[in-house]
C-alpha cells in the first residue's frame, strides 16, 4: 500500500512580501479527498496560497507539512499555471517530460504522452511544436502533463481565466474524470458557475485568510458571512 | 576605389587558380578558430548555465566580471599568453610558443568569457520561463541544466557563432604568440597584416574578402545544418 | 539535429591535423630584411642543401633581440651593431657574423618641399628636413633602422627627443607600416633600400638622397648561446650560419635585385669571426 501524503496540514503558516502579509497565519487542513475550490476576490491570496501547499514559495513562519518529507511528497503532485507553460519541444515531448525526468525511458515514455495527447484531443499533432498551439490546447496539454504522472494531488490555479467555452468545458470533463479515478484536485477560481459545477467544498478566502469553509451546496445556498455573501451576490468585495 | 576593385579580382583568381598557399593558410585559419570554439564552448555553455541556474554567493559578481572580460584587448591577452608559453616564462618547457596550438589558447581566453555571457543570458531568460515548472516537477540542477541547455540550443549556437565571428577575424594576439610563420602559423588574418605592411593593399584585400566570405559561409551551414531560419522553429 | 555526427567528425578532423618532423630552427629577422623579398629566395634554398626548415619570426629589432634574450629563437638576424655588442657581451648571443649590406635612403614626397634632393651628405639632408620642419614619420620602434636614423639626426647636430610632433611622426610600427604611413601623408621617412623597392604602395613618393656612405646597413647573424638556453638548437644554427656565409649563398644574396637593382653586398668573412 503506497503511503498517501495526505492530509496536508498548515500550521500558523504565514507568507510576506514586500513588507506585506499576503497569507496568515493560516492553520487548515487539506483531507484526503473531494474537489476543493478556492475562491476570493482578487488579491485575497488564492494563487499564493496554492504556490505555499505545493512548495513554490517559502512561508515565512509557521509551516506546511504533507505526511511525507516535501521533496517526496513533490513528486506525488502537479501543478497547472493559469497561464502554460510550453517548453520548446514537440507537443509529445512536453508531455512525456515529467516522466523523463523520473528516468522513465524515451520509448515508454513516448507511449504514454500519446496516450494522453488522444484524451486531450491532440492526438494528431504529436510532433509538432507545442509553443504554436492555440492556448486552450495549450492548457490541455498542460493538464495532460500534470496528470500523465498519476498524481495525488492536483493543483490549479484559475486554469480556463483564458479560455473559450469549448476549452473550458473539455478542461473540467478531463479533471471531473481525474477526480472519479482519485486524485485529489485543489483549484482556484473566481468563477461562480465553474465552482459550481465542479466543486465538493469551497474554501473562501478575504485578506490571506480562509474566512469560510464549507460543503460546496451549503457555501452557495447560505454563506455565512457578509464578505461571502458580497462575494456570491457578485458585488466587489474588497 | 581601385584597391578595392583590383582586390576583389585578386580574391577571384586566388580561389580560382586553387593556389596552394591560399588553401593552406585557409584551413589553417579553419583548425586553429573551430578546434578554439569547440573548446571555449564546452567551457562556456555549461558555465552560463550554471551561473543562470544556480544561486551562490559571489553569483552577481562573478556575472559582472564575465561580462567584463569580453572586453579584453585580444593584443594583450596575446602578450599574457606570450609570456606564460615563453621559454623564459612558467610554461615554456612545453614548447607551446609559435605553434597553432599557442594560437588556439590565446583565441580560447578572448572568446570564452563572450560565449559564456551570451549563453548566460539566453538559458537566464528561458529559466525565467521554466522556473515553475521545473521546480514543480521536482528536477535536479542537473536535470535543469541539461533541459535548459537543450531547449536554448539554437541561441547557444548562436553564442558559439559569435565566438567564431571574434576568433577568426582576431589577428593582435594571434601574431605575438604565433608569430605568423610562414607555413606553420599565418592564418588569413597575420597574411593581411603582412601584406598591408609591404603595401601590397590589392592582395591584402582579396585575402580580406575571402576571410569575409569564409565567415559567412560557416555561419550560413551551421545555419542551414541546425535549421535555425525555418519559420515556427526555435 | 541529423549532421551532428558528420559535423563532429569533420571539425576533429580539421582540429588534429599533424604537422611534418623535419629538421626545424626558429630565427628572429627584422622586417626589413624580410621585406626585400630575400629570404623568399634563401629559404628554399635551405631547405634544399641542409634540410632546414627555417621558421622566420618577423619582427622588429627590439623584438627580436628580446627573444633571443627569453630563448624563444635559436638565432637572430638584425642590424644594429651596439645592440648586438651589448647581447653577445651579456652572454646571450654567442657571437656575430656579418653577412651582407645594404643602404639606407631617404624617401620623400616628389615635391620635395624641404629641398634634400641637392644635399651632399646625410647630415646636411636631415638638416634641411629640421629647418623646413617638414613632416617626418620615423619608425620609433628601437629598431636597426629607428637607431641608425637616431644616430644620423645627432650628427646632424640635431636631437630627435625635443622634435615637435607637428612635424615629427613615430610611427612605432615596422617597415611597411611606417612606409605606409609616410607615403599616407606625404612625409619624409628613412627607410632601408630593399624595403622600399619592394614596396608596392609608393603614392607620390620617391628616394631623394642616398649614397652618403654612412648610410651604410651592416646586417648580423647570432646564434642564441647554449649557456643561457640549454634547450636551443646550437648546432643546427650553426649550420645555418655556415650557409649563410658559403659562396654558394653569398652569390645569391649578391645577385639577387629588384627591378634590375641590386639590394645587398655580401660581406661574409668565410673563416669566421666578426
Amino acid at each position: 500500500m503506497v503511503a498517501s501524503i495526505l492530509p496536508l496540514t498548515l500550521t500558523d503558516a504565514t507568507v510576506r512580501k514586500g513588507g506585506k502579509t499576503i497569507i496568515g497565519p493560516m492553520s487548515e487542513t487539506i483531507g484526503p479527498s473531494g474537489f476543493t475550490i478556492f475562491m476570493g476576490p482578487n488579491g485575497s491570496g488564492k494563487t499564493t496560497l496554492l504556490r505555499l501547499m505545493h512548495g513554490l514559495e517559502h512561508p515565512r513562519g509557521g509551516s506546511v507539512t504533507w505526511q511525507l518529507p516535501a521533496a517526496q511528497a513533490r513528486m506525488k503532485q502537479a501543478f497547472v499555471f493559469q497561464t502554460p507553460v510550453m517548453m520548446r519541444r514537440t507537443v509529445v515531448e512536453n508531455i512525456a517530460y515529467p516522466l523523463r525526468v523520473r528516468g522513465e525511458a524515451k520509448n515508454w515514455a513516448h507511449a504514454e504522452a500519446a496516450r494522453w495527447a488522444d484524451i486531450i484531443g491532440l492526438g494528431n499533432a504529436l510532433e509538432q511544436n507545442a509553443e504554436v498551439l492555440s492556448g486552450g490546447e495549450k492548457q490541455k496539454l498542460a493538464v495532460a502533463r500534470a496528470l500523465i504522472v498519476q498524481p495525488e494531488v492536483l493543483f490549479l490555479d484559475e486554469p480556463t481565466a483564458n479560455l473559450d467555452g469549448k476549452a473550458t468545458r473539455e478542461i473540467e470533463g478531463i479533471l471531473l474524470a481525474a477526480q472519479a479515478d482519485g486524485v485529489r484536485i485543489l483549484m482556484a477560481t473566481h468563477h461562480l458557475g465553474q465552482a459550481r459545477r465542479l466543486a465538493s467544498d469551497i474554501i473562501f478566502l478575504y485578506q490571506g485568510q480562509v474566512h469560510e469553509r464549507a460543503a460546496a451546496e451549503e457555501f452557495f445556498n447560505t454563506p455565512r458571512t457578509p464578505e461571502s455573501k458580497s462575494f456570491l451576490s457578485g458585488d466587489i468585495v474588497e | 576605389m581601385r584597391d578595392l576593385w583590383q582586390g576583389m579580382i585578386e580574391a577571384f583568381w586566388l580561389i580560382a587558380s586553387f593556389n596552394a598557399d591560399l588553401y593552406e593558410i585557409v584551413l589553417r585559419s579553419l583548425q586553429v578558430t573551430v578546434t578554439a570554439v569547440i573548446i571555449a564552448s564546452a567551457i562556456a555553455l555549461p558555465l552560463g548555465a550554471g551561473l543562470a541556474v544556480n544561486r551562490f554567493r559571489y553569483r552577481r559578481a562573478t556575472i559582472s566580471l564575465l561580462n567584463a572580460l569580453m572586453g579584453l584587448p585580444p593584443v594583450v591577452v596575446g602578450l599574457f599568453v606570450y609570456i606564460l608559453l615563453s621559454r623564459s616564462g612558467p610554461f615554456g618547457v612545453l614548447g607551446l610558443l609559435f605553434t597553432p596550438t599557442a594560437m588556439i589558447i590565446a583565441q580560447i581566453i578572448i572568446i570564452t568569457p563572450l560565449i559564456a555571457s551570451i549563453a548566460h543570458q539566453a538559458i537566464r531568460d528561458l529559466w525565467a520561463s521554466y522556473h515553475d515548472l521545473l521546480i514543480s516537477m521536482n528536477t535536479t540542477k542537473w536535470q535543469r541544466m541539461r533541459t535548459l541547455i537543450w531547449d536554448a540550443r539554437r541561441s547557444l549556437i548562436t553564442a558559439s557563432l559569435a565566438g567564431f565571428g571574434r576568433a577568426i577575424g582576431e589577428v593582435g594576439a594571434i601574431m605575438i604568440v604565433g608569430g605568423n610563420i610562414d607555413h606553420l602559423t599565418r592564418v588569413l588574418t597575420t597574411a593581411i597584416a603582412l601584406e598591408t605592411g609591404k603595401g601590397d593593399f590589392s592582395l591584402a584585400l582579396g585575402l580580406g574578402f575571402i576571410l569575409i566570405a569564409l565567415a559567412i559561409a560557416v555561419n550560413m551551414a551551421i545555419h542551414a545544418i541546425s535549421r535555425t531560419e525555418r519559420a515556427s522553429t526555435w | 539535429m541529423r549532421y551532428f555526427s558528420p559535423l563532429m567528425g569533420l571539425i576533429f578532423s580539421l582540429a588534429f591535423s599533424t604537422a611534418s618532423l623535419a629538421d626545424d630552427i626558429k630565427v628572429a629577422v627584422t622586417t626589413s630584411f624580410h621585406n626585400s623579398g630575400l629570404s623568399d629566395i634563401l629559404l628554399p634554398e635551405i631547405k634544399k642543401d641542409l634540410g632546414l626548415d627555417v621558421h622566420l619570426l618577423v619582427v622588429g629589432t627590439g623584438q627580436a633581440l628580446k627573444l633571443g634574450r627569453a630563448g624563444d629563437v635559436d638565432a637572430i638576424l638584425v642590424h644594429s651593431r651596439n645592440a648586438e655588442d651589448t647581447f653577445v657581451a651579456e652572454g646571450y648571443g654567442t657571437h656575430r657574423r656579418e653577412i651582407m649590406y645594404n643602404d639606407f635612403v631617404i624617401i620623400g614626397p616628389g615635391s620635395d618641399p624641404a629641398g634634400i634632393s641637392t644635399a651632399e651628405k646625410a647630415n646636411e639632408a636631415l638638416a634641411k628636413i629640421a629647418d623646413a620642419e617638414a613632416i617626418f614619420v620615423s619608425r620609433g620602434d628601437d629598431s636597426g633602422t629607428h637607431r641608425k636614423e637616431t644616430a644620423l639626426w645627432q650628427t646632424a647636430g640635431q636631437n630627435p627627443e625635443g622634435f615637435d610632433v607637428s612635424w615629427y611622426r613615430e610611427a612605432g610600427a615596422g617597415m611597411g607600416a611606417t612606409l605606409n604611413t609616410a607615403v599616407g601623408m606625404d612625409a619624409y621617412v628613412i627607410s632601408d633600400r630593399a624595403s622600399w623597392l619592394k614596396f608596392k604602395n609608393k603614392g607620390h613618393s620617391k628616394i631623394l638622397f642616398s649614397g652618403d656612405p654612412v648610410l651604410f646597413n651592416q646586417y648580423a647573424y647570432l646564434p642564441i648561446s647554449k649557456e643561457k638556453h640549454a634547450h636551443t638548437k646550437d648546432e643546427l644554427a650553426l649550420q645555418l650560419e655556415e650557409w649563410l656565409v658559403s659562396k654558394k649563398a653569398q652569390d645569391i644574396i649578391g645577385s639577387y635585385t629588384i627591378g634590375g637593382e641590386t639590394l645587398f653586398t655580401p660581406n661574409a668573412n668565410a673563416s669566421g669571426g666578426t
